[in-house]
């Protein structure tokens, strides 16, 4: 239940920074329920790709448009600049090539936005300082045994990325535990968020001679 | 019948429609004229006043209009895809009006090779022209003009029943609302080709096939034994066979080094046959599939339905080649659906006609079924069966958005 909340206001960001009508490819999409919002608010066209049957049959209930896929796998084949927003939510900690589903998101996107638990907030420092063991938060549940997570990184580690690869943050957003949007002073996000929220956007991307190539 | 199954449809009873009379036949995708045409149907379930209830199931190669219930209170098994049609079920006949129609070239009561040429008063053998999924979609269209449905809910089917689900979606793209096409393909590949064309070798180098004009003559045609046996091969998958048949022997649970060093020589029977009769149970197996083929389908349908499937291809009749030109007509929702192990239909070309639907910003959908079962995966008679489960949970998921009242 902490979870659904928590999930809630981050869809809730994302909902505002997407533009009516666009096209959404979400990564990971889950149960459909980003899309189905986002169907709901903003009238896009949405397609979601997901590995896992059950969330693929949720999906198809929902009436969301989903593909059985992995997306450490398929997403070569998408031409750049496919679509306007390319969603990666909860998603990049558990894929197998964070790099590579990085560099393409922003490529097949004119737009990415990437949320991810961050490993470094304070309350997870605390837990693991206390107690020696991987610590749990309502954005990480899982045991270290059963943890889809294989992937966890912090803000900084984002960042770092970002610039290496020529990838620019256009906007970032920081949240607690709960889910709950928190102002960041004197660039302490990487100690006091627990989530973080980019809207990214590849460097070179005023070259577009790609633009509706998919068309 | 199973009398225990509260799911069923129940007795029905075949329909049959005739159209293209003469002077009014139908004209052919190959130029020639076929008629009169008669269509054997099943329906399940109430048509709603509005007409607009209506789902179309499309069979395969060797499939029937008989899709669910009993024909009879003595029929032992029911229709072919009893586990997914009837009250309750994943399409729901409290809701819905079910529909199939036998193809053209068939031999389940619509107009094939095996039906009577008016011209000459005999069966058609050869004289029957060649057909293709465009006609078979065609006569179909005619049944739904005169049962006077113009809308459809969904058209559905598996291999050949998901090519002319897809052609639905092409040549009368605004009667379908839905499609969802299962263990299905664009275009019949090389591969698919080569075993169909393997398959019609067997059949007419059959000295008993006798050029096509075999009926009424009491042949057990041999060559159609050994086609479905083949074709019965690339239903199924390596691991599926292993784990069904294994090395295991039909008749003996001595090994086959046994019986090797310790021959013993059936006097009554010839060397050949005590050195070469059926041993391994797959043998005997598709000895039997084979056997039971001949008993209820007719060579010469075998011969111009899998020609029909060879000739399919999306790309070239509606896209000038492409695949992604030629989806562009479609406007149904779309529910694309294989199994891992099909590698007769594979996975990869259920992908292709997903990613030509997704550059045009079509609604689609795709699942990947994982199973051990191969092509025959979607006709999976127990509804126990995981792949059966998801199946039916995803035709029942995508059905529930259809608005209907």
């Amino acid at each position: 239940m902490y979870r659904d909340i928590y999930l809630r206001n981050v869809y809730e960001q994302i909902i505002s920074i997407i533009d009516e009508n666009s096209r959404v490819l979400d990564l990971g999409c889950g149960d459909g329920e980003l899309l189905n919002l986002l169907w709901e608010k903003k009238k896009v066209y949405g397609l979601g790709i997901d590995i896992s049957t059950d969330e693929v049959l949720k999906c198809i209930k929902k009436g969301v448009s989903v593909i059985q896929e992995d997306i450490d796998e398929g997403l070569d084949k998408i031409k750049d600049d496919s679509y306007d927003y390319v969603i990666l939510s909860e998603t990049l900690q558990a894929v197998k090539r964070p790099d590579y589903v990085l560099k393409q998101i922003v490529r097949i996107g004119k737009m990415a936005i990437v949320t991810f638990p961050n490993f470094a907030s304070i309350n997870l420092r605390i837990k693991f300082f206390f107690t020696g063991k991987m610590p749990k938060s309502s954005a990480l549940p899982f045991e270290w045994y059963n943890t889809p997570n294989i992937h966890l990184l912090t803000i900084k580690d984002f960042k770092e990325f970002c610039k290496k690869n020529e990838i620019k943050i256009i906007k970032e957003i920081y949240f607690s535990g709960n889910g709950k949007k928190i102002n960041i002073f004197f660039k302490t996000e990487n100690l006091f968020a627990d989530e973080a929220l980019f809207v990214l956007q590849r460097i070179n991307v005023s070259n577009n001679k790609n633009i509706n190539q998919s068309v | 019948m199973n009398k225990t199954d509260n799911n069923s449809v129940g007795i029905v009873t075949p329909q049959f429609f005739t159209f293209a009379e003469p002077p009014n036949e139908m004209i052919l995708d190959s130029g020639q004229k076929l008629g009169p045409i008669t269509l054997c149907y099943e329906t399940y379930g109430q048509l709603n006043k509005k007409k607009n209830n209506a789902i179309l199931i499309l069979h395969a190669l060797s499939g029937s209009a008989h899709v669910a219930g009993y024909h009879s209170p003595d029929d032992e098994s029911p229709g072919w895809w009893d586990i997914m049609v009837g009250p309750g079920k994943a399409m729901d006949t409290n809701k819905y009006f079910v529909i199939c129609s036998n193809i053209i070239g068939s031999c389940y009561g619509s107009t094939g090779p095996s039906s009577t040429n008016p011209a000459t008063g005999k069966p058609y053998g050869l004289d029957f022209p060649v057909i293709t999924i465009h006609d078979m979609v065609r006569a179909q269209k005619k049944l739904l003009d005169y049962l006077g449905i113009s809308k459809l809910v969904t058209v559905i089917g598996g291999s050949m029943g998901g090519m002319q689900a897809l052609d639905w979606c092409l040549q009368f793209p605004d009667v379908p609302e839905s499609a969802i096409i299962i263990a299905s393909c664009a275009e019949q590949s090389a591969q698919e080709i080569a075993f169909d064309a393997v398959g019609r070798n067997t059949i007419i180098t059959d000295l008993d096939w006798e050029n096509g004009n075999y009926y009424g003559k009491n042949k057990k045609l041999t060559g159609l034994a050994i086609a479905r046996m083949i074709a019965h091969i690339t239903y199924l998958s390596e691991e599926g066979m292993d784990k069904k048949f294994g090395r295991k022997l039909q008749y003996s649970n001595k090994s086959y080094t046994y019986r090797i060093l310790n021959t013993e020589k059936d006097p009554n029977r010839d060397d050949f046959e005590n050195k070469f009769e059926r041993e391994f149970a797959v043998e005997s197996y598709l000895a039997h599939q084979g056997k039971k083929f001949v008993d209820r389908f007719d060579a010469n349908s075998y011969l111009y339905i899998t020609k029909a499937m060879d000739y399919f291809d999306v790309a070239e009749k509606y896209g000038g080649g492409s695949l992604v030109k030629a989806l562009k007509k479609v406007e149904a929702e779309m529910l694309l659906v294989s199994f891992t192990s099909d590698w007769l239909y594979s996975t990869s070309q259920a992908k292709t006609i997903v990613e030509a639907l997704r550059i045009n910003n079509k609604d689609v959908s795709y699942l990947e079924i994982k199973s051990q079962y191969g092509h025959d995966a979607f006709l999976l008679e127990k509804r126990s069966l995981t792949e059966n489960k998801i199946l039916s949970q995803a035709i029942k998921n995508f059905l529930s958005h259809a608005k209907i009242e």
